[in-house]
């Protein structure tokens, strides 16, 4: 009889459970090493639970920053509800874990000879997981780089950016505009932008209250939009003439041009709008990582295999959070966060030669949209059958319905509290 | 005989492996499940907080009821039963199967310190019954649910309490009989009281 390596591995396998002695250099999974590159929310989650799904994985991450701030909760920075201290996350818990954290820029990522490259050193990989977040793509909107970025902030990466563009919300003097560019589909955290509007206008409400908050979008219509329209209206005075929030929609509302001199955006239609203060956030694609090491594609992104999140495009490589195609799932934290669970368990299987099981994923978004109210929305997913898709269970999942009473957004509040302190606790704990 | 052997342990092998396949064609693995629980209820199901509460070592049938529950609206909620109504009764039999083996930490969390021996008493005179040791998760007796209350968050207590009394959440006759007669003697300080009293047991 012929036995090919899997066979013996299942042989081995079922040897042991008959009670013969086990074939110790068989041992599952031993020796055998996971690079995750980009510490941020998938990427550390699933070198966590990789780790607590087989000890004897070599896991490293590879990650710039020492700390990583969360975007999530970064708008309330913004409104001064919160500190920088308070959504800034750091490594020792996954140290104490056993894993290797290297701070290193990752230069490249060769799935042929299966290393990746960062700061002059090569780190070997049986797999590697990727999760690079996004890229923001300045040269999309004339007139906008990095270094603009300095005056007219994205704060769409948290850090140093939350931090100038809070100071210049605390320095615009009352009465003045503070303008949001709200990017196309798709990008990070759909309902971002309008959590950001509903946190400016919170806090020019009880600091500020002449002053506006205008949005210019690309699009003609956003995440959770009923419940941030009726929130806006109940607190902002939306729809009146006396508004603190404004929305103007795409097409003509997209922003072609920024002049950081003469704080001006130009539209798609046409229109010079002056801000007193202006947030400009990109269009976006998978991290530049990605990019460099071809796991993106035409569309920025990357595709990969819904059940196992390996690449498409490179066995061998698994992408996972905002950069991959994950069809239905939204690229946000706990998307991300739950995408890097079912990486690690496929991964675990795959090296130690078995089939990766049928994924459980989730997702559950909070909003704050004003003090005391709060808005949700969650999902189920399971792979379709033919694997194409991951899709939201029918008859299940939604937004917070639209007649919900105060005290349930209230709830909502203290539950996305929780939802933060408990999901960073997970992830980096 | 080396060869037959090994040849038996690839049947079995194969076999165990078809098991394993038919069961992963079912559905997720238990942990599968209730891992993607912990972004609001914590690693393992033990909260760190403020407001969602700790599902570690929650009692199995308890944990199932809650999840029916979420899911009929029979438990008012905001955001559980849009979640709960996301998984099969196999699969809430597997994460209740998966939870109730977890080890409960209680919360970390302030109270009131001259509210809590007035809180025990009156746990004593009216919740011990049912929520035996001061609703620690015991496993006493066999097949005996228990809802647990020492170490729970107490805005989760609160959230629930106020859901009995506001009838979003229906009562169970003893209970019901039980509340009444400690807020008639004792109103919401009553309450407070009890609340300081499991915040207290960490």
């Amino acid at each position: 009889m012929k036995i090919n390596r899997r066979d013996f591995v299942k042989a081995a396998g079922a040897a042991t459970a008959v009670g013969m002695v086990g074939v110790p250099h068989l041992a599952f999974g031993a020796g055998k090493k996971v690079v995750v590159v980009g510490g941020g929310t998938a990427g550390a989650t699933a070198a966590k639970y990789l780790k607590m799904a087989d000890d004897s994985v070599d896991v490293t991450i590879i990650e710039p920053n020492e700390h990583y701030y969360t975007c999530y909760m970064s708008n309330e920075v913004l409104a001064g509800d919160r500190t920088m201290d308070s959504i800034r996350q750091g490594y020792d818990g996954l140290k104490a874990r056993g894993i290797n954290v290297v701070h290193a820029a990752a230069e490249m990522i060769d799935p042929a000879a299966k290393v990746v490259k960062a700061g002059g050193k090569d780190y070997p990989f049986d797999r590697c997981i990727v999760a690079p977040g996004i890229e923001l793509l300045y040269d999309k909107i004339e007139g906008y780089s990095a270094e603009v970025a300095e005056t007219l902030t994205h704060a769409w990466k948290a850090g140093p950016q939350t931090e100038i563009l809070r100071k210049q919300l605390e320095a615009m003097p009352d009465g003045g505009t503070a303008v949001i560019v709200a990017p196309p589909n798709p990008f990070r955290c759909p309902p971002g932008p309008y959590e950001r509007a509903s946190q400016f206008a919170h806090y020019f409400k009880h600091h500020k209250p002449k002053s506006k908050v205008l949005i210019l979008d690309s699009k003609q219509k956003f995440s959770k939009q009923g419940l941030f329209t009726q929130g806006w209206e109940k607190f902002y005075g939306y729809g009146t003439d006396d508004s603190m929030i404004e929305w103007q929609p795409g097409p003509d509302a997209a922003v072609v041009k920024v002049d950081a001199s003469t704080m001006t955006a130009e539209t798609n239609f046409g229109d010079e709008v002056k801000a007193d203060v202006m947030n400009v956030i990109p269009p976006q694609r998978a991290g530049k990582i990605a990019q460099a090491s071809g796991l993106a594609d035409d569309s920025g992104w990357c595709p990969v295999d819904k059940k196992t999140f390996e690449s498409t495009l490179h066995k061998g490589v698994h992408v996972i959070g905002d950069a991959c195609i994950a069809t239905k799932m939204p690229k946000s934290g706990y998307a991300a966060n739950s995408q890097g669970k079912v990486a690690a368990a496929a991964v675990a299987a795959m090296l130690k030669g078995e089939e990766p099981g049928t994924p459980s994923y989730v997702n559950t978004c909070y909003s704050i949209v004003a003090e005391g109210w709060g808005i949700s929305v969650a999902a189920v997913y399971r792979l379709t059958q033919d694997g194409s898709t991951i899709a939201g269970v029918k008859g299940a999942g939604g937004l917070t319905p639209m007649d919900a009473s105060d005290e349930a957004h209230r709830r909502e509040v203290e539950y996305a509290y929780s939802w933060y302190d408990n999901i960073v606790q997970d992830i980096f704990g | 005989m080396a060869k037959t052997s090994m040849k038996l342990a690839f049947l079995a092998g194969a076999a165990a492996l078809g098991i394993a396949s038919a069961a992963s064609a079912a559905g997720p693995t238990a942990s599968m499940l209730s891992n993607t629980c912990a972004g609001c209820h914590g690693e393992h199901g033990n909260s760190v907080g403020p407001a969602s509460p700790t599902i570690a070592q929650m009692e199995k049938e308890a944990f199932i009821e809650t999840m029916e529950g979420f899911k009929t609206g029979a438990i008012y909620s905001t955001i559980m039963g849009r979640i709960a109504e996301g998984y099969t009764e196999e699969e809430i039999e597997l994460m209740a199967g998966y939870f109730s083996g977890q080890t409960y930490i209680p919360a970390k969390q302030s109270f009131d310190e001259g509210s809590v021996k007035k809180g025990q008493k009156l746990h004593d005179k009216y919740c011990e019954k049912c929520h035996a040791e001061g609703g620690k998760p015991v496993r006493g007796e066999e097949d005996e649910e228990y809802y647990i209350l020492a170490g729970q968050w107490t805005p989760y207590l609160q959230y629930a309490m106020t859901d009995f009394q506001e009838k979003r959440r229906e009562m169970p006759k003893k209970m019901k009989k039980k509340l009444d007669k400690m807020i008639e003697k004792e109103g919401d300080a009553g309450l407070e009281a009890l609340y300081a009293f499991y915040a207290s047991q960490q």
